[in-house]
Parts: structure tokens; C-alpha cells; sequence
């Protein structure tokens, strides 16, 4: 027991509580003055999405303190982004947010592109932005079951789930991975869409409008799915604003911001989406917010597909350009250029760039500081569930425990944007 | 009930404990296949068909993989009690069978064979006890477990168990209020009279038709007393991670789940025995028996193999409920499963013996 006072001591220190005297004013409730308990949540819990931790202090079932942790996933990205070329600095991408990787891999495309002043062509962009809206989708199917799941409604998480497996399936013909995409190359894409690819992601879309009708008639009226959820983890604006909340959390508690709309890239200008709002900030409206965004980017999906024209898919850049294989293997020139551009990379001029999206759970970005060469001299990456989660400990403050494994699924953190 | 018992009737009370308890028993492997088949069914799955016919094998191998496990308890768990909570709580489920009534009787020579292993004089009230004693052993594993969120789950369980079984008792009163009677058998006999004719069809004088509030919230405390979901809240995988069997593994945690679903099985029974006329004919079988000539004395066989088809039936479709119910439906909070419990539950239930009560002053019922 002694062993087991001495490990926790650093806890209590973090809670307030130094050695005997507990600093935490007595409820008139408390019978017993050792009647709380320190519970360790994480970070192999089955509740927490990845590796996180929560240590969380209880009096009954209601947490009274609460500190969260993180870091157990950390990879050192960013440095890892300053000692890789450009180039190979794509399939770190895909290993940030794991459940929308091809976000990730345009974001980062997009920011490389804009330090080196390329556009590329318009079949590109259409195809960019079909996969991350593709991708959007994938993301917020999957939270919303999770969440789901949390709560105890797990035929809804497998309805959704189906139609994510069958997104990763048109990912896949796209460029043969499911999870750890890097479809896309500086100024470019690694393969066109295969032929029929479009008719495929309309078909998808129409089913899946079907499958998001289904599972909004099994839960959103749900009378214990409703008890559970609304007013439950109320963040309000004020505090979405000062923990800098961005995304679909933010968008429930009543801030209208979406970068797609305010900032637009891509070709977001000439498509029609709404962006949906919801005024409470608890669960449940993060839940209708993100139905909701499905659909939108279900729209936005069906869109592309419909203006999408044949045409190249590389910028006409010979810095960026790889070469095609045919090159490579039969002539002299082609194979030392391959070689060249692969071992070496290519020079990217001295600048620096923050390019920011709209990412499914918030504001992605890349801050890339080049001083020439083919490696970042610094890469600063902005993922949003490092915002997020660090709100969890106020928004969960004096709920239930079943509540904060609800908060923590709706404000979806990834372990791997929140360590990189 | 015959004090003195001679051969016959101690070789047909033996084969009727055995009959039940292999059943039971049975029950486990089957009704986990059922749950995984048929949590697929509703999630557009295929769920396990490799083993067997359509999978039916798998509950088989799965079990021969709990026994064959490595049986040793952790460090910091109390081995007593430990060892003793997946038996305290597998106990009462099976005990408490003996009490219902799973078919009539058939008579052999001057003898009357009773189709339930002891009608007791106060069946009702035994069933009810029997069934709080399960809570025992959640308590037990919990705090031997010595495991925070085990002691949690215990806990939960608990309060769970306890505000559920008043208003389940209350529900049952309406019941005893109409039949007048607390013994099983009685209650499963009383409800073959027809309650109202309408024309070609009779309605028979089941349980729930007579007591339809009763009946929901005896069925509503019945998913709670066997901790599902909605009401899984010891167990609540996500939040206190497995509840009071977290730190159980091999057979010791395949007991806690036999124990599940025999719970399951004995409250369905139950459900059946006190509102769905237990042992009592489905409609049309009256009709197939008389024109079948299986009538009268010589055929009694016929009568009590259809009566235990309806019982077993019967059951099957609560089980099914069950699990319909534990794959469409959220769970609830710990807090709102109180609430619901003492605020809405117990008043309801309240109300239902008081209409009850003044319906049989009116001589309505």
C-alpha cells in the first residue's frame, strides 16, 4: 500500500491535495472524509480513443478534479518534417488525423505548393477536394459511432461504419491504401481516378444519404439518447473562444466559422454548402452539427463529381514534376533525374506560409519556415484536437463519468493530431 | 405437496431437476449464438459461420477456449471470495427454475406428475428472494476484485438491483391481487379461463391483458435485475470498463456470463409464467389438438408436449426481446436509471395497485 500512496502522491500534488490535508472544501454530503476516489482513465481505456489519460478524482460517480494528460503517442513529427525532404514528408501526414489521412495530405500539398507559387490544374483541385470531403465524411461517421458506441448504441456505429468501408473502398481504388493514404505529391497527385471512379462516389453518395436517414430515425429521437446528451458538456462560446475551439465543436456552441466558407481554397467558392450551426454547445448538438456536415459534404461530393473534366492532373512544374516511368526505365536522363529528385529532393524557396483548412474536427494547418533547400527549416503543425482536449477537464467538471466518456467522443480527439 | 415420497416420485422429481438444469445449461451456448447472430442481423453483419452449420458451433469452441485457460487469480484480489463470486452469483439463477411451472401435469397409473420441480406455497415470493440473492455475488467479485472500477460496477449493481426489485415486487402484487394466489402453478392454471368472447376468437385471461401497466414495469425491472442494456450500467464497458467482472478471466468470468444469460432465460420464464399464461396453449393449438383426435385422457402426452412448445416458445420470444432491445437502444446514466427507478417506477407501480384494487371492488376484474 505504501508503494501505492508514493505513486499517487504526484497526482494529488497535480489535484491540490498535498499529503494529508486535503485542500477540497467538505460537501455536506460527504459522509466519509476518504470517500473520494482518484481513478487513473487511460491511457488504455476502452473509452479513450487512442492513448490519452485522464486523471479524474470522484465523489460517488461525479468527478470533482480532473487533469488530463497526453503525449503517450508522440512521434516527434514536426522535427521529422525538418529532416525530410518535402517529399517524403507526405506519408507523415497520413499519420496525423489516421481516420481522415487524405485532410491531411492536401493540407500539407496545399502549403508546400503555396511556399513554391504552384497552382495545379483544375481535374486536381476537383479531385482534392472530392477526397477530403470523401474523408470529412469517413471522420464524422466515424465519431458520431464512436460517441454512439460510448453511450451504449452500437447498431448505430456499425450502420455508419458500413458506409465508411465503402468510402475506404473508393480511397483504395484511388491509391490501393485504405488508412494511410499519400495520394497526394507536391503539385500533383500519385495516380488519376481510375476510370468509372465518379459514377462509383455518386452511387456511394446517394446510398449513404439513404444510411444517414436510417440511423437519424434510430437515435436522434431516441428518448435515452436525448436524456444522455443534451445538456450534457455544455461548452459555451466564451469558452470555445478562449480555449480557441475551431471546427464542428465550435460550430455547436454558436460560432459561425468555417474556413471553407470564409477562407476559400480550392475551388470551395464555386460549390453550394451550408454550414450548420447550433447554439447549445452540449453533446447533442455537436451530434446534430456533424449529421449535418455529412450531408453538406455529401453535397459538396456530389458537386465535384458532377463538374470533374478530364485533363491533367499535374501542375506543369518541372521542379515538382516526377517522372512518368516510362522515362525512368528507358532513358539515361529520366533515371538520373529520378534518382536526383527522390534522394535529394527538390529547393524550396526561402519564405515561410501558414496554410490553413477546414479539417473534419477543426482548424488543420502546416506553418512551414523554408530558408531554401529540400527541407523545412521548421514545420509547425496546428491540429485541433490539441485545443480540444485540453478543454475536456472544464467541460466535463462536476458531470458524471458517463458523461465525460460522452464529451470526450463528441469532441472527437485524435491521438494522433493531439501528439505529433 | 406429498410429504411422503416413494420411488416413483423421486426418480420423476430427478429427471426433472436434470431435465432443467441440462436445459439451462444449454440455454448458455445457444442463447450466445442468438445474441451474435442476431446482433448481425439487425447491423447488416453476418456475425460467426465458420464453425458448424450457420456458426452454431462457435458458443461450443468458445467455451472449451474459457476452460482451457489459465485459471490463477492476481495478485491483489482477496482468492476467497474471488474464487467464490462467480458461484454465488451462478446459484440463484438456477435455483430459481425449480419454482416455475413449464407445462401442466400428465397422469401414469394413480400418480399425477407435476411438469415444475417443486410448486411451492409461495412461489412467488421465493422466486423474488432467490433472484436478489444474485446480487450477492456482483458484490462479492467487486470488492474482491480490489479493483477501483470493479467496485464501482459492484456498487452500481447494488443500488441498481435494489430500487428495481420494489417496484417489480409492487408490479407483481396487481397479479396476485387478481388470481388470489402466490403459488406458480395457480397463477399458470388460472390464466387458461377466457377473459372476454369476441366472436370466433377468445381472449384468454392472461396476465397482460388483465395488468398491462404491470407488465411494462415488470418488464422494464426485469432488464434492470439482469443488467442489460438499457440498464448495463454494472457491466458499462465504456465508462467503468467491464464493471464487476474486470478483473475475471478464464471460466471464472464464463460463469458470470452463464449467469447472465440464465438470469435472462429465469426472468423470461418468469415474464411468461405471471403474464403470458406460462404453460397455456398458443392460439390454434386447442383447435389442432381437437382435430388432430388427440383429445381426452389417452392422449395427455400430446396436450403437455404442446404445452411445453408454448411455454419454451414463449420464452424464446423474451429472450429475443432481449436481445432486439440490448442492439437498438442507448444506455442510460447511472443517475437517470435512479430516477426512473424511484420516481417514476415505484409511483407507477403504486398506481397500478390502487386501479388493481378498485377494479376488483367494482367486481370488474
Amino acid at each position: 500500500m505504501e508503494t501505492n500512496l508514493k505513486a499517487q502522491s504526484g497526482i494529488e500534488k497535480h489535484l491540490g491535495l498535498s499529503g494529508e490535508h486535503y485542500s477540497i472544501e467538505k460537501d455536506s454530503d460527504d459522509l466519509w472524509d476518504d470517500s473520494r476516489v482518484i481513478v487513473n482513465i487511460g491511457p488504455t481505456h476502452p473509452a479513450m480513443h487512442g492513448a490519452l489519460r485522464m486523471i479524474a478524482q470522484l465523489n460517488g460517480e461525479t468527478i470533482e478534479k480532473s487533469y488530463v494528460e497526453f503525449g503517450f503517442t508522440h512521434r516527434a513529427k514536426e522535427k521529422l518534417g525538418e529532416n525530410r525532404t518535402y517529399h517524403q514528408f507526405i506519408v507523415y501526414t497520413d499519420r496525423l488525423n489516421y481516420c481522415s489521412a487524405l485532410l491531411n495530405n492536401v493540407t500539407y500539398a496545399m502549403s508546400v505548393e503555396r511556399l513554391m507559387g504552384i497552382q495545379v490544374p483544375d481535374r486536381c483541385t476537383w479531385l482534392r477536394m472530392a477526397v477530403c470531403e470523401i474523408s470529412r465524411v469517413m471522420d464524422h461517421l466515424v465519431c458520431l459511432g464512436i460517441n454512439a458506441v460510448d453511450i451504449g448504441a452500437f447498431s448505430f456505429f456499425l450502420y455508419g461504419f458500413h458506409e465508411r468501408e465503402e468510402a475506404y473502398t473508393l480511397v483504395e481504388k484511388l491509391c490501393g491504401a485504405r488508412l494511410t493514404t499519400s495520394y497526394t505529391r507536391i503539385g500533383g497527385l500519385m495516380h488519376d481516378a481510375p476510370a468509372g471512379w465518379e459514377d462509383q462516389v455518386k452511387a456511394w453518395v446517394k446510398k449513404t444519404r439513404k444510411t444517414l436517414d436510417e440511423m437519424d430515425k434510430l437515435l436522434t429521437g431516441n428518448k435515452i439518447w436525448v436524456q444522455r446528451t443534451v445538456g450534457i458538456s455544455v461548452f459555451s462560446k466564451e469558452d470555445c473562444l478562449r480555449y480557441s475551439y475551431s471546427g464542428p465543436v465550435a460550430r455547436a456552441s454558436g460560432i459561425d466559422i468555417d474556413l471553407r466558407r470564409d477562407q476559400p481554397m480550392m475551388f470551395y467558392d464555386k460549390v453550394e454548402f451550408d454550414v450548420p450551426i447550433a447554439q447549445n454547445g452540449d453533446v447533442f448538438d455537436r451530434y446534430l452539427v456533424r449529421m449535418e456536415e455529412i450531408r453538406q459534404s455529401l453535397n459538396i461530393i456530389q458537386q465535384c463529381m458532377e463538374r470533374i473534366k478530364p485533363g491533367p492532373i499535374w501542375a506543369d512544374d518541372k521542379r515538382t514534376r516526377i517522372p512518368e516511368k516510362d522515362l525512368v526505365h528507358n532513358t539515361m536522363e529520366g533515371l538520373i533525374y529520378h534518382f536526383k529528385f527522390f534522394m535529394t529532393g527538390f529547393d524550396v524557396p526561402e519564405g515561410e506560409a501558414y496554410t490553413q483548412m477546414e479539417a473534419a474536427n477543426g482548424e488543420l494547418a502546416f506553418y512551414i519556415v523554408s530558408k531554401g533547400g529540400p527541407k523545412a527549416h521548421r514545420m509547425r503543425i496546428r491540429g485541433p484536437s490539441v485545443y480540444h482536449f485540453q478543454g475536456l477537464c472544464e467541460m466535463v467538471q462536476g458531470e458524471k463519468i458517463a458523461d465525460m466518456v460522452a464529451a470526450l467522443g463528441s469532441i472527437n480527439v485524435i491521438a494522433g493530431e493531439l501528439d505529433r | 405437496m406429498n410429504a411422503e415420497l416413494d420411488t416413483f416420485d423421486l426418480i420423476a422429481m430427478g429427471l426433472k431437476i436434470a431435465v432443467v438444469v441440462v436445459m439451462l445449461l444449454q440455454v448458455v451456448p445457444i442463447m450466445v449464438w442468438v445474441e451474435r447472430r442476431g446482433s448481425a442481423l439487425l447491423q447488416n453483419r453476418l456475425g460467426p459461420n465458420r464453425i458448424g452449420p450457420l456458426g452454431l458451433f462457435q458458443s461450443l469452441v468458445d467455451a472449451v477456449k474459457m476452460m482451457t485457460k489459465e485459471d490463477r487469480a492476481t495478485g491483489h484480489v482477496n482468492p476467497f471470495y474471488y474464487r467464490l463470486a462467480p458461484l454465488v452469483s451462478l446459484l440463484p439463477a438456477f435455483l430459481t427454475f425449480a419454482a416455475i411451472p413449464f407445462a401442466s401435469h400428465i397422469t401414469m397409473g394413480d400418480k399425477t406428475v407435476q411438469f415444475q420441480i417443486a410448486d411451492l406455497n409461495v412461489g412467488l415470493l421465493y422466486i423474488l428472494s432467490v433472484t436478489s440473492l444474485s446480487v450477492y455475488g456482483i458484490i462479492m467479485g467487486s470488492w474482491a476484485s480490489n479493483n477501483k472500477y470493479s467496485m464501482l460496477g459492484g456498487l452500481r449493481s447494488t443500488a441498481q438491483m435494489i430500487s428495481y426489485e420494489l417496484s417489480m415486487g409492487l408490479a407483481i402484487i396487481g397479479i396476485v391481487m387478481i388470481f388470489g394466489s402466490i403459488q406458480m402453478g395457480d397463477i399458470a392454471t388460472a390464466q387458461g379461463a377466457t377473459l372476454i368472447q369476441l366472436g370466433p376468437i377468445a381472449i384468454p385471461k392472461w396476465g397482460v391483458f388483465l395488468q398491462p401497466l404491470g407488465f411494462i414495469i415488470f418488464l422494464i425491472c426485469t432488464y434492470a435485475e439482469t443488467n442489460r442494456l438499457p440498464f448495463d450500467l454494472p457491466e458499462g464497458e465504456s465508462e467503468i470498463v467491464a464493471g464487476y467482472h474486470l478483473e475475471y478471466y478464464s471460466m471464472m468470468f464464463g460463469m458470470f456470463m452463464m449467469a447472465e444469460y440464465i438470469n435472462m432465460t429465469v426472468a423470461s420464464a418468469f415474464v411468461t409464467t405471471l403474464y403470458f399464461g406460462g404453460w397455456q396453449l398458443l392460439p390454434g393449438m386447442t383447435f389442432l389438438l381437437t382435430h388432430s383426435g388427440l383429445e381426452g385422457m389417452n392422449f395427455e402426452w400430446a396436450r403437455v408436449a404442446l404445452e411445453a412448445i408454448s411455454f419454451v416458445l414463449k420464452v424464446a420470444f423474451f429472450m429475443w426481446l432481449f436481445v432486439w432491445v440490448r442492439w437498438t437502444i442507448p444506455r442510460f446514466r447511472y443517475d437517470q436509471v435512479m430516477h426512473l427507478g424511484w420516481k417514476v417506477l415505484l409511483p407507477l407501480s403504486l398506481l397500478n395497485i390502487l386501479i388493481t384494487g378498485f377494479l376488483i371492488y367494482l367486481k370488474v376484474l
